[in-house]
């Protein structure tokens, strides 16, 4: 297959749809991102239409990873300081490294688009928009991790985002980009699409690997890794839809590009989702080190109807809340783990002065109690008797006691909880306790909500 | 050997077309989800008969298959009502009020969030819709969405589906 004669008539294609083109998405205001990496297609070309991606540099980055050996291809990830969207950060490099160097006849790698947030959408976005960004990171990441079959997982709501993905596909396996020897290469792959059934708990990599397997999605102890043992006991990387589109991004424009965005040990950006009382609110992309004040007031607009901040919460219904004076923390791996924060879902909720830091909490532990997995027991009976303490606080018969223990089983559920999720979930609790103690009290001593929004009678 | 519960759906089989469906799928416990996913979207719910069928060609016990279908949200296991009214319980919505618009239909219609009412014209689910952060709370009829629900709206809403 010539892929030289492909990008050219691609491009010839693109020019004569280009000038009609008012690219109405990307000039929201939320959306013009300075550095835009996932998003830079999104809105510009038509995702059902291969030849535009092509035209826009697509799978050239594919033709010149199918040129070296695998053990280059990680090598360039590595050079690029790439790290993993999903939450926890890990090098994309060393999972590849752990899954090529197994010995198996089988691998597989998986393309995490589980997204249990329910106030998070950049997988589906991503797939909507630019389906052909991730689908060429899928290749790249297969092709340098030694798999042999790929897989989506993604939440079957999308099912506009699947339907293109379906298409995709199709596109790809009449080009030559997959299926036997992709790109006359001596690399055979195919992608499957694998709908999930629903729960927050199913985007954990363990719990995604249990629930393809066709059992609860409960989560697994690690290790050994997924990269090691994984689906049906065989080596599987699994890497974020966003992590992909990054891949592909590195192999067409370069690691010495990729690696000059973002902070040290932050490379690159990130997709963020605005919510609650903002102004502006949608997806955004920051390179990695922006302040969360940046986000929120330059990029969101600030606050919505001119209210007063309240709080910040960063990385969906597990994550912390921030006060004002905690803005100016930059929004990467380190800075956030120091702080006792995640990036978790990618989403960046703001509160006004209106909102109850109890309610807050309250709302937060209610949802938690309900997507716990069960497994363990600090999580399964911790999330639930939080939700119940909170409920009790809000209704006015919270006990002078129940403070104490909040903090003391909120630490002790962060000890002891299986996964990250149980461990995340007291989250909103402590956080809220340690900037907002005296509303708590106000509740339990005078039975007053002073936000007036709990209803005690 | 296949393993099978003592009373449940012994006499009850299925019919051309779902057998049809079924052994569309290989034989493997990988295929569970994405057959269940199949029957839920075709009959709206996953009956006790079916469970045993799929147990039968999967080979793997009812209780099993009970213990995967309860987990997941997607799966409902009784017969859904007319029609099917979902509540959305996001943090958006909960913060909104969602939360006392769940309790409003659950005490207008006498039954419990999972639950149908006696006539099976009504069922209530909890749901976590995408993106509501604007319109909340939402509450979802069948496929109809209404937008910035009030506990007020709850007993028109309901009469205009009787």
């Amino acid at each position: 297959m010539d892929f030289e004669k492909i990008q050219k008539d691609a491009t010839a294609e693109w020019e004569t749809v280009k000038k009609d083109k008012k690219a109405p998405f990307a000039d929201l205001p939320v959306i013009k991102s300075e550095v835009a990496i996932s998003l830079k297609n999104c809105g510009v070309i038509d995702p059902d239409n291969i030849n535009h991606y092509i035209a826009n540099g697509g799978y050239s980055g594919l033709v010149k990873a199918l040129k070296v050996d695998p053990k280059d291809v990680i090598a360039e990830v590595k050079k690029s300081g790439l790290r993993g969207r999903g939450g926890a950060g890990y090098p994309v490099s060393d999972k590849w490294t752990t899954c090529l160097k197994e010995d198996s006849r089988e691998k597989y790698i998986i393309c995490n688009a589980a997204e249990g947030d329910p106030g998070v959408y950049i997988a589906k976005i991503l797939f909507e928009c630019d389906p052909h960004s991730v689908l060429e990171g899928i290749l790249i990441g297969a092709y340098a991790s030694g798999a042999t079959h790929g897989f989506i997982y993604i939440n079957n709501e999308y099912s506009q985002a699947i339907a293109r993905i379906r298409t995709a596909l199709q596109r790809m396996r009449d080009m030559g980009l997959l299926g036997e020897k992709v790109l006359g290469s001596g690399f055979n792959f195919e992608i499957e699409i694998r709908e999930s059934a629903g729960a927050f708990i199913a985007g954990e990599e363990t719990a995604l690997l249990n629930s393809m397997e066709g059992k609860r999605a409960t989560t697994s102890i690690r290790p050994p890794y997924p990269a090691q043992t994984g689906l049906f006991g065989n080596p599987t990387v699994i890497n974020n839809v966003e992590t992909l589109s990054h891949v592909s991004a590195i192999f067409q424009k370069g690691a010495d590009w990729y690696s000059g965005i973002g902070t040290d040990h932050s490379k690159g950006t990130k997709v963020f989702v605005l919510g609650g009382d903002i102004k502006n609110p949608g997806l955004v992309e920051v390179p990695m080190g922006t302040t969360v004040r940046e986000v929120v007031y330059n990029m969101g607009g600030g606050i919505a109807d001119g209210k007063a901040l309240k709080a910040v919460q960063i990385g969906g219904p597990t994550g912390g809340f921030l006060i004002e004076s905690e803005l100016d923390m930059p929004i990467d791996y380190e800075h956030l783990k120091e702080s006792g924060n995640i990036l978790g879902s990618g989403s960046i909720l703001v509160f006004n002065e209106n909102a109850c830091a109890v309610d807050l909490a309250k709302n937060c532990l209610l949802y938690l109690e309900n997507e716990s997995c069960g497994k363990c027991v600090f999580c399964r009976e911790g999330t639930l008797q939080f939700a119940l303490i909170l409920s009790d606080i809000t209704e006015g018969s919270g006990r002078h006691e129940d403070l104490e223990v909040l903090e003391e089983f909120g630490e002790a559920i962060k000890e002891g909880a299986f996964c990250a999720f149980g461990r995340n979930a007291v989250n909103p609790v402590l956080t809220t306790i340690k900037h907002f103690k005296e509303e708590y009290i106000e509740h339990i001593s005078n039975h007053k909500c002073p936000a007036k929004v709990c209803k005690i009678a | 050997m296949l393993r099978k519960a003592h009373g449940v759906g012994d006499n009850k089989k299925m019919n051309e077309q779902e057998r049809e469906i079924l052994t569309q799928f290989p034989r493997k416990r990988t295929n569970l989800i994405p057959i269940l996913q199949k029957f839920q979207e075709m009959d709206k719910f996953i009956s006790p008969e079916l469970i045993s069928e799929i147990g039968q060609y999967l080979d793997l016990s009812e209780n099993d298959i009970y213990s995967v279908a309860g987990f997941y949200p997607q799966f409902k296991l009784e017969a859904p009502g007319q029609h099917n009214i979902s509540i959305c319980l996001c943090m958006s919505c909960r913060r909104k009020g969602g939360n006392e618009i769940m309790r409003s239909f659950e005490k207008e219609l006498g039954i419990e969030a999972g639950q149908t009412t006696g006539d099976s014209k009504f069922s209530i689910s909890r749901v976590a819709l995408t993106g509501c952060s604007g319109s909340s709370p939402v509450v979802k009829v069948d496929q109809e969405a209404f937008i910035n629900m009030t506990p007020d709206k709850v007993k028109e809403l309901i009469e205009k589906y009787s």
